[in-house]
């Protein structure tokens, strides 16, 4: 085993002289985190509301406080007819609009249906439903106090954003961000060592030996695995401290599964410097076939649910997705290793897939 | 007589505290070769960086082709051409197009370029590799070709910079003879090699050690003078002690 | 006692270009043996069939009496091999390099030091000097240390001199004259011709096949024509006229001279030699002398390989 001790050794040393790529590696997850966390937002905050109320009444100016008192709407203009509305839209000084039928408030006390029309700048589809979710809130809190106030038992329908009751973004990207993080490192680094080897001509040296291509493999590939465990902490630990992420289930559950997906992106490096014996080759088709699928397909910032059948079908491939469910299965649901077997053993069946082509691709050879 | 075609006074360059370079001088006549020799870190390609206007000299001064390096660098780089080891013709172009950019940079019209560069493959036997693409050809030819190249635009001084890496003795041997007949036909030719035999086909060499030219003059005369066989023991003798280049 | 290395017909293709073309040899044990040719004549794949490191498409090898391709395992813990280019690893350091290797073949620097004294000696004063700010011989050294400190049984190097200066390469050979009085089998591969010299035996290779097997001096006989050295004068103009002649067998530049072979038969050489002199005068080369030399190995290459594209030689 000293071969192997060896072998870990100088990649350490490898890793550690680096320096360009050593600040990477240790800033990447710190970097990732608050950029993604304070930069991209979905969350729903300062919409501009247009009132068009052409029969102002008790009920509608209530309605109208409402919906100024959320903390989530601006009132910036109001009208009794619809006329101004197309320039407000078209100005962008307006995001959603909402016009009361006449006699709104007349028809409610008479018992009648009242109509309330929600216009909304649909140029931002996700956050033009997350808005009109809002709206539908405000009025239906408002309905059910009345109903309340009125006497009676009913059931209220209560909308609220189960899991993420704030809805705050951070939440949802922080499994996705570990996922691309532990790709960059756990697939990219290994890829770039192992055609490094190739490339300075110490590969060769290194095949004739004693050396058996696993033992090869396990020492180039042992050091990214404990960096990419120690980026998954750094991860969580921002999350937590600066985000207030939540992790409702179990944190050893969730570091198993995360050590799942290391290896299933360590697995993916071998792979790809099997195919190719250039550092930059390697790099990009690393990013190809790892960073871009965990980006789009995973889940992680666009929704699988809005895609078309077939890319749905082929996001299931990607590792990624799987754990992005399984994590935020485990932060925000607070479920266990009940519900997400069928998900484990997905990425499992990935992993020993993988690993097993990617023992048979490193040759004791040169061919 | 006619003035010599490279001119060095003084030549020196300095990179922060280490002196590549120190103060050297030697003339090359017209349709002279000239061999210049040295270890590697002894400051060769240093020196030929600076005569083909690559890089400034800290101080001395220096004129090919009749033209100072240092004030007339472009005249200086229009009048030379340049051929090294490392890099000679693009692989993954045609024969014919490497000439074709070669001599466009030098300012020819394609169609004189074009009879120039079938008379140089006509007399170097390779008419049928014109429209081949040299990454495809054997080392040897390559290397025939990329000299043939360097003398496309008709230059009055060629530097070759290690030019016979790695090829066998025959095609190193039909390379020379193209030196050869480049300086018969008046073209000055100054060469950069660690070949020690090869330093015997040039009329004249030095030899760099330090920064510093230790020993100039025709083989014949200066392993009389050193009563040594070969210019390899030459340079044996005078590299041993050397400090530079060692570690 | 057995041969070192026993090969039979080795064959290696990549696609269309033939790496090794029916290759035949044994080398003793305890031989300094070079294989000495140009880039591209096949001497690396050679190297890395011996080395188990590719499998040939036909033939058969043994080193050490191992067959290289069914006992692989078994080879690779005793053969120090040295591909071309140096495998070292240019951030660490002559001492990190050297005790990764040692390591890996489950020894240490300190267990092996007698052995590699001689060479180690020399690098001790840069131990923790970067591999990459090392000079080329310096490179050369540390490569042949690391691939020395397991105690293998034979050496494989692959174009070690390459690239490197004449001074380091002379310390080379000598490094590895001392080594084969220690009864080490070497395996060398050049392609520098003044290094033959200084084997054993030595095989010329190129394009795939080997010209000749013999000791340098016994190669270097093969030419069986006298040669003769013509200096002074006007080379160029003398090359020029001599490779006129019909009776000229060949005639090249060679260091400061030129060396001209004659295809008649039955010559004695001093009378070549007169005979080159006079023609030279009669067409206006005034100052050239000739004698008549001994061949090097050079000379018998130029002589076996023929044209360097192709054609065979004129025997």
């Amino acid at each position: 085993m000293s071969a192997l001790w060896g072998l870990l050794r100088k990649e350490v040393y490898h890793i550690l002289r680096d320096r360009r790529t050593l600040t990477v590696l240790v800033l990447l997850p710190v970097v990732e985190v608050i950029l993604f966390g304070y930069s991209i937002r979905t969350d729903v905050r300062d919409v501009r509301l247009a009132i068009v109320d052409p029969t102002p009444d008790a009920t509608t100016l209530a309605l109208r406080d409402r919906f100024t008192a959320s903390g989530v709407f601006r009132v910036v203009a109001v009208s009794s007819s619809e006329r101004p509305l197309d320039a407000l839209f078209r100005t962008d000084t307006v995001q959603v609009a909402i016009e009361f039928e006449p006699s709104f408030g007349e028809r409610l006390a008479r018992g009648e249906r009242a109509q309330m029309l929600v216009i909304g700048d649909a140029t931002e589809p996700n956050s033009g439903s997350a808005r009109q979710s809002y709206v539908n809130a405000v009025v239906q809190q408002y309905e059910s106090e009345q109903a309340a106030r009125r006497g009676g038992i009913r059931i209220v329908p209560e909308f609220r954003a189960r899991f993420n009751p704030t809805r705050a973004s951070a939440n949802l990207f922080v499994p996705g961000l570990m996922a691309l993080v532990l790709n960059i490192i756990a697939a990219l680094m290994t890829a770039l060592s192992l055609t490094r080897e190739k490339e300075t001509g110490t590969l060769e040296a290194l095949l004739v030996s004693p050396l058996r291509p696993w033992q090869i493999i396990v020492g180039k590939v042992a050091p990214y695995l404990v960096i990419g465990f120690v980026s998954v902490l750094l991860v969580l630990l921002e999350a937590r401290l600066v985000f207030h992420v939540p992790i409702h289930g179990s944190v050893t559950l969730l570091l198993a599964e995360g050590l799942l997906f290391i290896l299933v992106a360590l697995a993916l490096g071998i792979l790809i410097s099997a195919r190719t014996s250039s550092q930059r080759v390697a790099m990009m088709t690393a990013m190809l076939a790892t960073m871009l699928p965990t980006q789009i397909l995973s889940g992680f910032v666009f929704p699988l649910e809005s895609m078309p059948s077939p890319l749905q079908w082929i996001a299931n491939l990607v590792p990624a997705k799987w754990f992005v469910l399984i994590a935020r299965g485990i932060m925000l649901k607070g479920v266990g290793i009940a519900y997400l077997w069928q998900e484990t053993l997905v990425l499992a069946v990935m992993a020993l897939v993988l690993m097993a082509a990617a023992s048979h691709s490193f040759s004791a050879r040169l061919e | 007589m006619s003035a010599p075609a490279i001119v060095v006074r003084d030549l020196t360059r300095v990179f922060g505290a280490f002196t590549a370079v120190d103060h050297i001088t030697f003339d090359v006549a017209q349709g002279e070769v000239f061999g210049f020799l040295g270890a590697n870190g002894a400051g060769k390609t240093t020196a030929i960086r600076m005569l083909t206007g690559l890089l400034q000299p800290s101080s001395g001064s220096a004129s090919v082709a009749g033209h100072d390096v240092v004030r007339e660098t472009e005249r200086v780089k229009s009048r030379i051409g340049y051929m090294s080891q490392r890099f000679a013709l693009y692989d993954d172009l045609t024969v014919r197009e490497n000439a074709q950019l070669y001599g466009g940079l030098y300012g020819l019209r394609r169609g004189e370029i074009d009879i120039r560069m079938r008379r140089m493959l006509e007399r170097l036997g390779l008419e049928r590799a014109e429209r081949s693409i040299v990454g495809s050809l054997p080392l040897g030819w390559k290397q025939k070709l990329a000299f043939a190249a360097a003398l496309l635009p008709e230059p009055s001084v060629v530097f070759l910079d290690e030019p016979t890496g790695g090829v066998d003795p025959i095609t190193r041997r039909q390379f020379w003879e193209m030196i050869y007949e480049a300086a018969h036909g008046g073209t000055t030719v100054l060469v950069t090699t660690h070949y020690m035999d090869e330093a015997e086909y040039c009329d004249r060499i030095s030899i760099m050690v330090d920064g510093r030219i230790a020993v100039m003059g025709a083989p014949s005369a200066l392993k009389r003078e050193a009563g040594v066989a070969t210019i390899d023991d030459l340079f044996v003798r005078l590299a041993r002690p050397a400090t530079a280049g060692t570690a | 006692m057995s041969s070192a290395v026993v090969a039979e017909d080795l064959v290696k293709r990549f696609d269309t270009v033939v790496g090794l073309d029916g290759v035949s040899f044994t080398i003793e044990t305890g031989e300094l043996f070079g294989f000495i040719g140009p880039d591209g004549g096949g001497k690396t794949t050679l190297f890395r069939i011996l080395a188990t490191l590719l499998v040939p498409d036909a033939g058969r090898a043994r080193v050490l009496g191992r067959d290289v391709v069914g006992e692989m395992w078994a080879l690779r813990r005793v053969i120090g091999y040295m591909p071309g280019r140096f495998a070292l690893y240019p951030d660490l350091s002559v001492e990190e390099n050297l005790r990764f290797f040692a390591s890996v073949f489950g020894t240490t620097i300190e267990a092996q030091y007698q052995q590699i004294a001689p060479i180690y000696r020399q690098l001790e004063p840069f131990r923790t000097r970067r591999a990459g700010a090392l000079s080329g011989g310096m490179k050369q050294k540390l490569a042949l240390c690391c691939a020395l400190v397991h105690r293998p049984e034979i050496l494989l190097l692959d174009e070690p001199t390459t690239g490197v200066d004449a001074v380091s390469r002379r310390e080379f050979w000598d490094l590895l004259g001392t080594l084969r009085a220690g009864g080490l089998t070497i395996v060398v591969s050049t392609p520098y011709m003044d290094e033959a010299d200084r084997c054993d035996r030595v095989a010329l290779v190129q394009r795939g096949a080997l010209l000749a097997i013999d000791t340098p001096s016994a190669v270097a006989r093969r030419i069986d024509r006298p040669l003769v050295a013509v200096s002074g004068g006007d080379r160029y103009r003398a090359l020029q006229l001599l490779r006129s002649l019909p009776q000229t067998r060949s005639v090249y530049p060679f260091g400061e001279s030129l060396h001209y072979t004659d295809a008649r038969e039955g010559m004695r050489p001093d009378d070549v030699a007169r005979e080159v002199v006079a023609r030279l005068e009669a067409e206006g080369v005034s100052g050239a002398s000739a004698q008549p030399i001994d061949p090097t190995i050079e000379d018998a290459f130029i002589a076996l390989m023929g044209s360097p594209d192709g054609a065979p030689a004129a025997a």
